[in-house]
């Protein structure tokens, strides 16, 4: 939480989320997903970026909403451990530059499993951004 | 350092080498001779060099135990030992250099007539190639030498340069290790260096991380050329499709280039099995001898890699389970030296290597002991497999005929290890074994892992790629004739295909879709086969055969554990890849019951995974027997018009040879259906390569939801009764029923030969 990060920006629903730049290695608009039979809910499928095959998970999902028919515009493709994964969010956005002094730790009222998702959060001058875990938001482990 | 009291530095121009003293060492490392980097990378030459001409001496030393007098040979053992000494002594790798100093006397005594190399002394050289491979081994980790102390060894060596080896341990003065013709070392040694300059010339050697980058590359490229081709097939554009042609051909070029770059001769791995073999003879009190056909025939490296544990350990096997003691041989009337055959060849896109030796083989009856022993099976189950089938018991977890277990095979890594590991790179694994005459183990491997050639398949809207080193055939059942074929026995799914009874798998339900089912009715199967068995997987369509990159699946999809992988396909979609073992497994259509079965019969299904199956037969006009499924190999409908009487039994031509048969309602004491009948079925049993028909009077069912054999219920040709489907049936004796066909069925056949080793008689 100290000094200042840069956070690339897109929305699920009407909310704002982060992720640190870092981790994110670009934001396309969402390919063909080929769905996996039996995988986690949250496991949109795969997809093809560029001859890789790139696990696609619903961010939807993992932030606990309700699911919709038809998969978010954006997939923001993030790489975590080695792996590449996509994230589908419903739009983009800009690439923020946030203060030390913007930023708070996680609200504590925040319970369940989106809690584990969110990082901190960080006080736009309009609007409050949440800042996403990407080690959490690609934790997706299948039933064994 | 450990020094050796009574060795000391030889002058330099008596060995051919510069000398380094500590105190020279000292200088070189303190001094800036060479940078660093320069002096590792020179250190990392001088291991890969030495590792590949160790590799070699271990296979020159055995073989020049045989033919002692080798000039050739010894001389170019004593190279390699010179050359691991100069380039040691100029690396400053003192330890290394001492005793290859000491070695390369002793060789030079020995390549000059002088000595005659005996057990002990080639003992000790190979002891002194395993002193060198520890030094290089410290060296590879840590960057120095270590801590070893060689100086038993050293004075072993020197010891043994004296002509008379059982003369006293004590120190030799140093001129009887001063080989005389020195000046011939060193034109050995500039021979050899400018021998090598001329093979460096032509080759060059490559980071195994480049050359697996470009295969994944050319992989990709692969998968861009087929999509271009396809894109032009669609736009009628002549240009567009000459250029698409050309494309075509040189990448195919380019992945059999980068493909080859890849392969290695199996011999790299072979080179070390006759140390193996020798090794261990001297430990087991064998003596054997290892032949080598086919030791070119090349296979990618991961997958050389990746059999030669299993290899090593199945001729490890071979020395401490196969080969007899020479007493032993000799008595049987066979030669005191066995032999391990090791064969490579490539046939139909895959190479097989084979295993053999001319030992005592695999008792089938101690397998069984030791398997019912081991809880593998009960001695019911037993009974009704095959010796073919009881062999087999060898490749389950758990099982090792060790009767001590020693420490050389026996330790618990059994067959079992060795078909995971094959299985696991697409391979399979076969067993021969004629007791008293040897065993042949056969492993197939695929020529490379990169590229695989895959059967796409839709079901439920889903397309999947099923890897064609499973396939077995394609079956479509057309409509009119699927309630005839596809039968659905106590919930399990079974196809009649030519015969037999193959357990089905629907992929739809399997993999939790709904099915979208041709309009005209028919139904596609793909058959497979896994861990020896075969199985029907039932998909909604076949889409074509591609060529196909597997790409692994990232961790929140490893769990499912249905898929091998994904890949991309020709229009730029991804695809998964079937695991046809899990997919199998997890139907229940595999397992460990049904691995009972073994192998060596990948035609006998049986449609139960724990509980024993049973076809229920008529016998007469009422009579219900249940016949174990297991002992069931094909069910036939045939013409008593063809029914021929020989030597007062009852015979029919069948497959191009003469079945006995039995009428089980006579060997029941029954009465026979009254009235003549055109056609009859027949329960057909096979074993060992031989068969027996039995003849019913009607099929009724397959179940396996009986509720325990009672055996207070029985008559003649029965073992009891059993409870299946809430009716009584009788368990039918296998094994007399079969003597009634065939008295001789279970007499020993005439040995087989070995198909290609010469067996001794």
């Amino acid at each position: 939480m100290s000094g200042t990060r840069q956070l690339s920006s897109f929305t699920v629903d009407d909310g704002l989320f982060g992720l640190d730049v870092e981790h994110v290695q670009e934001v396309i608009r969402t390919p063909r997903i080929t769905p996996v039979p039996l995988a986690p809910p949250a496991v949109l499928g795969l997809a093809n970026l560029r001859g890789q095959v790139v696990t696609v998970l619903d961010l939807r999902a993992r932030l606990g909403l309700e699911p919709r028919p038809e998969p978010g515009a954006v997939t923001v493709v993030v790489q975590h451990d080695g792996e590449v994964v996509g994230l589908v969010a419903d739009a983009p956005g800009d690439v923020l530059e946030v203060s030390a002094d913007q930023q708070d730790p996680p609200p504590e009222a925040l319970t369940g499993p989106p809690a584990d998702l969110i990082s901190g959060t960080c006080r736009l001058p309009d609007r409050l951004l949440l800042v996403l875990d990407v080690e959490q938001a690609v934790r997706v482990t299948a039933p064994a | 350092m450990a020094r050796i009291p009574h060795l000391r530095p030889v002058p330099a121009d008596r060995c051919g080498g510069p000398q380094r003293t500590d105190a020279t060492r000292e200088e070189l490392e303190g001094g800036t001779v060479f940078e660093l980097s320069e002096m590792e990378e020179i250190v990392q030459e001088f291991l890969v060099e030495s590792h590949e001409n160790l590799d070699q001496l271990d296979r020159d030393l055995v073989e020049l135990e045989r033919d002692p007098g080798s000039r050739e040979l010894l001389a170019g053992i004593f190279r390699t030992i010179h050359t691991i000494k100069g380039t040691s002594g100029f690396l400053a790798f003192g330890t290394l250099e001492q005793v290859s100093h000491v070695g390369e006397g002793l060789l030079s005594r020995l390549r000059d007539g002088e000595l005659e190399l005996d057990f002990e002394r080639a003992a000790a050289l190979l002891d002194l190639v395993d002193a060198i491979r520890t030094v290089l081994a410290s060296i590879e980790a840590t960057g120095a030498e270590g801590q070893h102390d060689f100086s038993a060894l050293v004075a072993q060596l020197e010891r043994l340069q004296s002509a008379d080896p059982d003369a006293p341990r004590l120190v030799q003065p140093r001129p009887a290790a001063d080989p005389a013709p020195e000046p011939a070392d060193h034109d050995g040694g500039e021979t050899e260096v400018d021998s090598r300059r001329g093979v460096a010339d032509h080759t060059i050697r490559v980071d195994i991380g480049v050359l697996d980058e470009l295969m994944q590359m050319v992989g990709e490229l692969v998968l861009t050329r087929n999509r271009i081709v396809q894109q032009a097939g669609t736009i009628a554009d002549p240009a567009l499709m000459h250029t698409a042609h050309r494309l075509d051909v040189i990448a195919a070029g380019l992945q059999e280039g980068v493909m080859k770059t890849r392969m290695q001769p199996i011999g790299n791995i072979w080179s070390r099995m006759p140390r193996v073999v020798r090794d261990l003879g001297v430990v087991c009190g064998r003596q054997v001898r290892v032949e080598m056909e086919g030791r070119e025939t090349e296979l990618d490296r991961s997958l050389l890699e990746a059999i030669k544990d299993p290899l090593t350990h199945l001729v490890r096997n071979a020395v401490d389970h196969g080969i007899e003691p020479p007493q032993e041989r000799v008595a049987l009337g066979k030669p005191a030296e066995g032999v391990i055959g090791l064969r490579a060849y490539q046939q139909g896109g895959k190479v097989h290597v084979e295993i053999a030796d001319d030992g005592r083989g695999i008792d089938p009856e101690r397998v069984g002991l030791k398997a019912v022993e081991r809880g593998l099976l009960t001695p019911e189950q037993l009974a009704a497999l095959s010796p073919e089938e009881t062999t087999s018991l060898v490749f389950q977890p758990g099982f090792s005929t060790a009767e001590a277990v020693s420490s050389v095979s026996g330790r618990g890594v059994g067959m079992d290890v060795v078909r995971t590991n094959i299985e696991q790179v697409g391979g399979t694994v076969a067993l021969r074994s004629v007791p008293g005459f040897g065993s042949t183990v056969t492993l197939q491997i695929p020529l490379t892992l990169a590229i695989i050639p895959a059967l796409t398949v839709a079901t439920g809207g889903q397309r999947l790629a099923i890897p064609q080193l499973s396939l077995v055939e394609l079956v479509a059942v057309p409509a009119g004739e699927v309630r005839t074929t596809i039968e659905d026995v106590s919930g399990v799914p079974v196809l009649r295909l030519r015969g037999r009874l193959l357990p089905l798998v629907h992929l739809d339900a399997a993999l939790g879709l709904t099915s979208c089912r041709r309009a005209d009715g028919t139904v596609s199967v793909v058959v497979v086969q896994s861990e020896g068995r075969q199985f029907g997987i039932v998909v909604d369509r076949v889409v074509d055969t591609e060529e196909i990159v597997v790409k692994p699946l990232s961790s929140q999809l490893a769990g499912i554990g249905l898929y091998a992988g994904a890949m991309v396909s020709g229009d730029g979609a991804v695809a998964l890849i079937l695991d046809v073992t899990a997919l199998g497994h997890r139907s229940g259509v595999l397992g460990a019951a049904r691995d009972l079965a073994g192998s060596a019969e990948p035609e006998q299904v049986a449609v139960e995974q724990e509980r024993e199956a049973f076809l229920i037969v008529g016998v007469g006009p009422e009579r219900r027997v249940a016949v174990p499924l297991a002992a069931v190999h094909r069910i036939e409908e045939l013409s008593t018009a063809t029914l021929e009487q020989v030597g007062g039994r009852e015979v029919i031509q069948y497959r191009d040879g003469i079945l006995p048969l039995a009428r089980l309602a006579r060997v029941m004491g029954v009465a026979e259906d009254p009235g003549p009948q055109e056609r009859v079925p027949v329960v057909v049993y096979s074993e060992g390569g031989r068969s027996v028909g039995l003849v019913v009077s009607a099929i009724h069912d397959i179940s396996d939801d009986f509720d325990g054999v009672s055996s207070d219920l029985g008559g003649p040709g029965l073992n009891g009764s059993v409870v299946v489907g809430r009716q009584v049936a009788e368990l039918l004796d296998v094994r007399g029923a079969v003597l009634a066909a065939d008295p001789l069925f279970y007499e020993p056949a005439a040995p087989a030969t070995l198909d290609w080793m010469a067996v001794p008689s």
